[in-house]
């Protein structure tokens, strides 16, 4: 997994509220689409017309979004169904971070196992970050930095963040789920070896 | 402190505290299909991690595959690539693999079972919510997802909270002609489709412990249209008898040792239980579904629900919304209701007990004329110990179709499909729209339920057989 320490760049705005994992990735893209090639279906419901063109007046056609490694959202993201594509859509299409008032669990539990980071911050401290950029086109840094916990906004404002200490170590390292347990893995293998003696029936001799 | 069997089936596999309120718990047995355990070993691969278990994990391919006679895993194409995902990994990673054609491959929580892989005790996960089905032996077994299948794969754990214990106890006597099929739908009509959520289900009571084991395993298979992904039955005697002597089962003084510790795996007598529930089994009717979830259940003599009846808005529109789709009417029986397709197969109902109880519905009678009828043994297995018996003549004599073992028309994803529109009375696990295919009209039964409304041509209630009469 990707670590996550400091990701700066255009933070796109797309304040809607229950922005659903459907709409992040359409149902019929998980059949024979690899992870790596969902990034390119990432909002496709919003992001293109009927007939297949590009719709302009979506956030992440702008020039300056198109590229953009932060989104900024409304509450509930991330609801829904329960899929991890949505997780590998947006990631594939860039996406480090998602700052949001409140994410959906599972949504939330992905994007840990991912790299892509879900962050809290309030909606009106959302909403000012957003019309900040927006008032500054083409140039608006945005920082966060899960170091510091800490994102910056294009005028110098700091907000602080929060998040379990042990899933911040993790990304840090870049450890998902898998890694974190297999650091585990000297209590696993003892374990493992008081089990082969109480439980030997457990332990076919071969496969 | 007196324990249940949840606490006790816990503790046992509990290596560390996992950190906000998750334990990291050993999984003894992994079960790989063609759809989640091939995506999980693909995973497994691209990111490089290795499987310090093989011998711990099990495939075999049954969701995408065809069930038609002399079927291979290109003839439904659209699955082969999952299948040959399945053999790949397996192969890659020293993984048994009981493949299509071969001695032991079936519907997986079929095989697991059937051949000692699973034991109780253990716990056992598989990237498909039925796994429960596996606790019919005492196993503490549930459904994942892909991430947590490859969590488990390369670990050998998984993390996870523990869940709260619910007992619910079967007391007294079925009534002939109600099976284990009949309980569970009967209690998931009356506890609801959500009741269990966040519980472990522990199936008890004398009416229970009654029941043959494989009737236990169909018992288990719906603890998750109930809401909870873990259900089990403490194991006794009749399992212990049930597992010994099969192929992956311990042998010798392992067995003797299995026994001993298998025997303390029962909840303590004074254990106090999150929720607990008791049911007269005497009330139990064979039941049927009408709608287009689990718990939209009556007992085949009953009138269909109506939705000005329904207890709160939410329920009105969702019964009037099934209604249409089922194509019924409230207020009418359900019995007589004319039928198009019969489906005797999946892993609820697809062991030999369920195929000798179809039989003889069956027997010296015909499918009635319109009626299209299939017959899917759950496993290679069960399909020999069929034949052996002469249960295939029995369907083929009436007009059923005797299919490869499979999934086949329990989800639909294997190219077989109930017709839209088509009336159909399943022995499967979910009514849900479009389950059985685009437009099917699902009604859940017993085997017997089923088998008999496959030569009346309507749904039928089969007491009256019990006493000499007809259908
Ligand atoms: S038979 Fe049906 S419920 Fe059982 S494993 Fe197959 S698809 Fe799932």
């Amino acid at each position: 997994m990707q670590p996550f320490t400091t990701v700066t760049g255009p933070a796109a705005p797309l304040l809607r509220p229950n922005i659903d994992t459907d709409v992040i990735i359409r149902v019929e893209r998980l059949v024979g689409t690899t992870k790596a090639e969902m990034g390119a279906h990432a909002f496709e419901v919003w992001r293109r017309r009927a007939d297949g063109s590009e719709d302009g007046d979506f956030v992440l056609n702008h020039p300056q979004f198109r590229t953009a490694p932060i989104l900024l959202a409304g509450p509930n993201f991330g609801c829904g169904s329960s899929r991890e594509g949505a997780v590998w859509a947006l990631a594939g299409a860039g996406i480090r971070a998602v700052i949001a008032p409140s994410f959906s669990d599972i949504f939330a539990n992905n994007a840990l196992q991912n790299g892509l980071l879900p962050v809290v911050l309030p909606e009106a401290t959302i909403a000012a970050l957003a019309e900040e950029v927006e008032a500054s086109p083409g140039n608006a840094r945005v920082t966060v930095d899960l170091d510091r916990m800490v994102v910056t906004a294009p005028s110098g404002a700091e907000h602080r963040f929060v998040i379990d200490p042990a899933r911040r170590e993790a990304l840090l390292a870049g450890l998902d789920d898998i890694g974190l347990t297999l650091r585990q893995g000297e209590a696993i293998g003892a374990w493992q070896a008081e089990d082969r003696a109480a439980r030997p029936w457990v332990w076919p001799m071969s496969a | 402190m007196p324990r249940t069997l949840l606490d006790k089936l816990w503790s046992l596999h509990r290596i560390a505290p996992a950190g906000g309120g998750q334990d990291l718990v050993h999984i003894d047995r992994i079960l790989l299909h063609d759809l989640s355990g091939a995506r999980a070993l693909t995973e497994v691969a691209e990111k490089g991690y290795a499987i310090p278990n093989p011998a711990l994990a099990f495939a075999t391919p049954d969701h995408a595959v065809a069930t038609a006679p002399g079927r291979t895993a290109e003839t439904f194409a659209k699955g082969a690539g999952g299948v040959h995902a399945l053999r790949r990994g397996a192969a890659t990673h020293g993984i048994r693999l009981f493949d299509l054609g071969e001695d032991g491959q079936g519907i997986v929580h079929v095989m697991g079972p059937e051949l000692g892989i699973v034991l109780p005790g253990l716990t056992v996960i598989c990237g498909d919510s039925h796994t429960c089905t596996n606790g019919g032996l005492g196993a503490l077994a549930f459904g994942v997802g892909s991430s947590e299948l490859t969590h488990a794969l390369a670990t050998q754990t998984l993390r996870m909270e523990k869940p709260r214990a619910m007992r619910v106890r079967f007391e007294g006597t079925f009534p002939q002609g109600t099976t284990a099929k009949d309980a569970v739908l009967a209690a998931i009509g009356r506890l609801g489709t959500g009741a269990a959520a966040g519980f472990a289900v522990e199936w008890a009571g004398s009416a229970v412990r009654a029941l043959p084991v494989e009737a236990r395993l169909t018992l288990c298979n719906l603890t998750i249209e109930m809401g909870a992904r873990i259900g089990f039955v403490a194991p006794d005697e009749a399992t212990f008898a049930w597992i010994a002597g099969r192929d992956h089962a311990p042998k010798g003084a392992a067995w003797d040792a299995a026994v001993a510790h298998w025997r303390t795996l029962r909840s303590d007598d004074d254990a106090v239980f999150d929720a607990d529930h008791v049911i007269d089994a005497a009330t139990i009717a064979p039941q049927v579904t009408w709608g287009t979830s689990p718990e939209h259940v009556i007992a085949v003599d009953a009138p269909i629900p109506d939705p000005d009846a329904a207890p709160d808005p939410a329920r009105r529109k969702a019964w009037a919304d099934a209604l249409a789709y089922q194509g019924l009417a409230p207020n009418r029986p359900l019995a007589g209701t004319p039928v198009d397709w019969v489906f005797i197969g999946s892993c609820t109902n697809s062991r030999l007990s369920d195929l000798r109880d179809a039989a003889a519905m069956v027997r010296g009678r015909r499918v009635a004329e319109g009626v299209t009828a299939w017959v899917v043994p759950g496993s290679v297995r069960v399909k020999r110990a069929a034949e052996a018996e002469g249960l295939d003549a029995v369907f083929r004599e009436a007009g059923f179709d005797w299919r490869e073992p499979g999934c086949s028309l329990c989800v639909a994803a294997n190219g077989e499909a109930v017709p839209a529109g088509a009336r159909c009375v399943s022995t499967s696990n979910r009514n849900f729209v479009g389950r059985q295919g685009k437009g099917a009209r699902t009604h859940l039964a017993s085997p017997a339920m089923a088998a008999a409304a496959a030569v009346a041509g309507r749904i039928v209630d089969i007491r009256p057989m019990f006493r000499g009469g007809e259908f």
